[in-house]
């Protein structure tokens, strides 16, 4: 007797029958008991998301851009090395630059995004955040090239732009998931911007340090962004409600947990732990750029999977 | 222009499907894909980028029996889903291209020659009607057939409705109906008959109601959709704050810094 299911499954399909829940997808048996449901079929509601591999580089490489644009402004303030401040204006600089494309890449019609700009809508997050774009673009580019052309004056300007809407890329793309139908996300809706902010502050500061600079003053960043990221892990870990289940449950709860080690506990002890090591600060920063990245993933993939699910919809 | 409006009653479906038919072939919609869902007799399964009308076929479970004796009756109920055309409309309101219009029917309408798949209306809907067409790139859901009302005809899917389930009209007529029809049903003994219109939400009400029996959740209609808009404030503000975390932690840290370089002086 050859079979494809083990003869344990046939006492398993008996004793779920006799309780009335088989939980076995496909035919039901003519006679089988109905499970109760107050959905139907139990098929989504909402629609996933269409957004593919582009958006999530995109928070991430938008988001450590931003920042940077934060930190050179204020290491230029307060008369830190050139270089970092130079560094940092070219990370913001080249994130922009990436940006873009990527946004353009994930359209339906990218020959179409100019569209992006034909209004702007406050209540569209989406429209702030093309509109933050263009500026922070425009902006962290005239910097870098001004300070080529040695025009200091018009490139501390566009830096000072850079750094305001800097502000803004960083945080808005936690908006634009936060105010959405998704129930995974709407959930976090305030926890969102933090959480992405946050993420930001860890990979400016972290590719900063892995550029070669071992300003305390990015330490102090690189450990300020990890104690709110295992924050934000404790609070992820403590929603027991049926919205954030994506976030713990399935490859999506496992990616989160990933990209939250990489974020805080791991970089957090590190930086503690090794507080003299230069070796253990580069190793943090390191941890905490991939935390950055599976964090932005994570998010993502968690709102297709909560798509999926109509019961936060049905309550 | 009065503001028109589609009311769905399930007590008359009988569902035929005219109403699928006859929108996929008046708005030229794509073909997308043939499953047996082994889901009753639905086998369109959803509102989507090509599907602008859905025939739920609800089957209500009975209470199973005791003993072989027959449980309660098995009941089986049809009612054709459609754009909600929201009061406060989720995709509206986030299209950042100004694609999503309302039109002077009251109804929401995706313009095709503006709309440059961004996606964020899909994620926009409360209740995932507007999607995106994979091999066209934009975003298409139910016009309310603007291209008929703008000649003065009804939309497709009502024309073709054989029983007047699908009623169209102007919607405050449509709403002094509904309440005869729920008045004349539960008068003949349908108790359970109700009207689904979430105009106690920050939806504000649709433009497409539904007369349908029951819980309304057996047809996928959510008690209690929110338009994402009411989200804004709570979120723009952690946003605002964690900025200016940042930014002051930023400064602090420099200054820190570099208060330090003085002292190694």
């Amino acid at each position: 007797m050859k079979s494809h299911i083990p003869e344990t499954r046939l006492d398993e399909i008996r004793n779920q029958a006799a309780l009335g829940q088989l939980d076995a997808k496909g035919v039901r048996p003519p006679g089988s008991p109905f499970p109760e449901t107050n959905s139907y079929y139990g098929l989504p509601i909402v629609k996933p998301p269409v957004w593919t591999w582009e958006i999530p580089l995109y928070f991430f490489a938008g988001g450590a851009a931003g920042v940077s644009s934060v930190i050179a402004l204020t290491a230029q303030m307060t008369g830190a090395s050139k270089s970092l401040v130079r560094d940092a204006r070219w990370i913001a600089a080249i994130g922009a630059a990436v940006s873009g494309p990527l946004l353009i890449l994930d359209l339906g019609r990218p020959e179409r995004f100019l569209n992006m700009l034909r209004v702007f809508k406050p209540q569209s997050p989406m429209s702030v955040g093309a509109w933050t774009l263009t500026a922070f673009g425009t902006a962290s580019a005239g910097a870098v090239i001004a300070e080529l052309l040695r025009m200091r004056r018009v490139s501390d300007a566009a830096a000072f732009i850079a750094a305001l809407s800097g502000l803004v890329m960083a945080t808005y793309t936690g908006v634009l998931l936060g105010a959405t139908a998704i129930p995974v996300w709407s959930r976090h809706a305030r926890s969102l911007p933090v959480h992405f902010g946050a993420s930001a502050l860890a990979s400016a500061s972290a590719l900063l340090a892995l550029r070669g600079h071992d300003e305390p003053a990015l330490n102090i960043l690189g450990l300020a962004a990890a104690a709110l990221e295992t924050y934000m892990g404790i609070e992820i870990e403590s929603c027991d409600d049926v919205e954030s289940e994506p976030l713990r449950n399935g490859p999506t709860g496992l990616t989160t947990r990933i990209g939250g080690f990489f974020s805080g506990p791991l970089p957090l002890a590190l930086r503690l732990l090794g507080i003299r090591s230069k070796r253990a600060r580069r190793v943090a920063a390191a941890s905490a750029l991939l935390g950055s990245l599976l964090t932005r993933v994570a998010w993502v993939e968690a709102g297709k999977a909560s798509a999926a699910d109509p019961r936060p919809l049905l309550k | 222009m009065a503001v028109t409006g589609f009311l769905t009653d399930s007590t008359l479906c009988i569902g035929c499907k005219a109403c699928e038919v006859a929108c996929k072939e008046w708005n030229d919609v794509p073909d997308d894909g043939f499953v047996w869902s082994g889901l009753s007799y639905d086998n369109t399964l959803a509102l989507g980028h090509s599907t602008y009308r859905h025939v739920k076929f609800v089957e209500r479970q009975p209470k199973s029996g005791c003993g072989g004796n027959a449980g309660e009756q098995l009941t089986w109920e049809f009612s054709s889903d459609v754009c909600k055309h929201c009061e406060n409309a989720g995709c509206l309101e986030a299209c950042p291209t100004g694609s999503i219009v309302r039109t002077e029917f009251g109804s929401v309408f995706v313009q095709p020659d503006i709309c440059n798949g961004c996606g964020y209306c899909v994620v926009s809907c409360p209740f995932g009607v507007v999607d995106r067409r994979p091999d066209d790139g934009r975003a298409f859901k139910c016009t309310f057939c603007y291209d008929r009302q703008k000649a003065g005809a009804e939309p497709a899917c009502a024309k073709a409705c054989p029983t007047g389930s699908i009623l169209f009209g102007r919607l405050d007529d449509l709403e002094r109906a509904a309440d005869r029809r729920i008045a004349q049903l539960h008068a003949s003994g349908m108790t359970d008959a109700t009207i689904w219109n979430p105009k106690e939400t920050s939806v504000g009400g649709t433009h497409a109601f539904f007369l349908v029996r029951g819980d309304a959740r057996a047809y996928n209609l959510p008690p209690k959709p929110e338009v994402p808009t009411t989200l804004l404030k709570q979120s723009w503000s952690a946003a605002a704050v964690v900025a200016g975390a940042m930014a002051g932690l930023s400064l602090a840290a420099f200054l820190y810094s570099s208060s330090n370089r003085r002292g190694a002086k």
